[in-house]
């Protein structure tokens, strides 16, 4: 008989407040829909590896599924960048390789990240400040990568925050970009005339930035590369039946056991602590700054431009995508109803997917060693 | 157990270099990336304009 209840014996009450967070993230994914492919397998994961004694993580001995799973795909980074191989063939480079000039919104939009490497640095010690500010890159592998790389004691909260701040963003976003403009620079329209773009461009595109992003920032090679991989197949023309699996049954095979690894990292002991709820506040800090970061950029070079630009598009330099785009223009719908940014913010939209690989790569560049 | 350090505001202080640094390599890169990409644009749609007149 006592078989039968002495593991509730083991159950202390942070199982129980986990078990909380799960069914938080859980009702956010079904409920809100915000990033279900993520927050569900997370929600749940959370709840799995905080039963006591829970045989899905190693015990003593027993090696668990979830810790083995975790070794074998994100200690070594292999499931962020395998997923990148997935996102690169789903991203149309197409916007921005017709008005390049929109990339520069991607780089301003990245300011977030190096702003709270800076006011995380006041808290944690420096590899850990660089691992929690990476948040800002508004981008989960990028985030993994990084943390990983940098031995970060925070994992399980960077992920949580990473991914939620990311669902978040038409919460987060709207406010600081209508505290930043004014309501004439929200109605300024922009023309979009789509200039067509060769195969040959689209196609040297992934190389070109691979090879760039390489020379500068080596420790970028593995997240831009797989991305970049990944957008080649798409645009190669000659291996569809492989874009559409790294689009589809790539990504999601790999999203499935990501979601549910990263919970591995959410047990009690290392969640519930001061520092996470610090590490979560963080992580809104750096998503205000990338938003500001790119707004106030665009309103910089409007002091300079004859026809001017929207600054609000600067805000969609994050690399939430699409999320960041859409709230752009639907902001912009709001003042205007005939004010149509769908295409200018999507270009820069994918320009923050790249800003935010590079800034990875220059946070592991200064850090790493 | 905690592993947050105690508060140093003089970090933020030292670490401004970083960022400094981070923005100015992330918009050396980017720039460099644009660049190449609108002379790409160019080589490549002078390409497509004399390809049906070689082909003709």
């Amino acid at each position: 008989m006592e078989v039968l209840y002495q593991n509730l014996l083991n159950l202390d009450i942070k199982m129980v407040i986990m078990w909380l967070i799960g069914g938080v993230l859980i009702y956010l994914a079904i409920k809100k829909d915000m990033e279900p492919t993520l927050l569900l397998p997370m929600g749940f994961g959370a709840i799995l590896v905080n039963l006591p004694l829970s045989g899905a993580i190693t015990q003593g001995l027993e090696e668990g599924p979830l810790s083995i799973l975790y070794k074998a795909g994100i200690a070594n980074e292999l499931f962020p960048l395998i997923l990148f191989i997935g996102i690169g063939a789903m991203i149309d480079f197409g916007p921005l390789l017709s008005n390049p000039i929109l990339m520069l919104f991607g780089a301003a939009a990245q300011f977030g990240i190096f702003f709270t490497l800076c006011t995380a640095s006041m808290f944690f010690d420096i590899k850990d400040a660089a691992s929690i500010a990476i948040i800002g890159a508004a981008d989960g592998p990028t985030s993994i990568v990084v943390g990983q790389k940098l031995n970060s004691n925070y994992i399980g909260a960077i992920m949580v925050a990473a991914y939620s701040y990311m669902a978040l963003v038409p919460i987060i976003q709207p406010p600081i970009i209508k505290l930043l403009t004014s309501k004439k620079e929200r109605r300024i329209r922009m023309e979009y005339t789509q200039k067509p773009v060769s195969k040959a461009t689209r196609i040297l595109f992934p190389i070109f930035i691979t090879i760039i992003a390489g020379l500068v920032a080596p420790a970028s090679v593995a997240l831009v590369g797989f991305l970049m991989f990944g957008n080649l197949i798409r645009e190669c023309g000659v291996l569809d039946s492989l874009s559409e699996t790294a689009q589809k049954a790539l990504a999601n095979l790999v999203t499935i056991f990501l979601g549910i690894t990263i919970a591995s990292q959410m047990q009690a002991e290392h969640f519930l602590k001061a520092d996470t709820l610090l590490i979560l506040f963080l992580g809104l800090v750096a998503f205000i700054f990338d938003t500001a970061g790119g707004v106030i950029f665009a309103k910089i070079l409007n002091l300079f431009l004859k026809k001017k630009i929207n600054p609000m598009i600067g805000a969609a330099g994050i690399s939430a995508f699409p999320m960041s785009g859409r709230v752009v223009h639907k902001l912009a719908l709001k003042e205007d109803p005939t004010n149509f940014l769908l295409m200018q913010a999507t270009g820069v939209n994918v320009s923050g997917q790249i800003a935010s690989v590079i800034a990875g790569g220059l946070i592991l560049n200064f850090f790493l060693h | 157990m905690y592993l947050m350090a105690a508060f140093e505001p003089q970090n933020f202080v030292d670490n401004l270099r970083y960022m400094g640094l981070g923005m100015l390599g992330i918009f050396v890169v980017i720039g460099a990336i644009a660049l190449l990409t609108m002379l790409l644009n160019r080589l490549t749609q002078q390409h497509d304009e004399e390809s049906p007149e070689q082909k003709g």
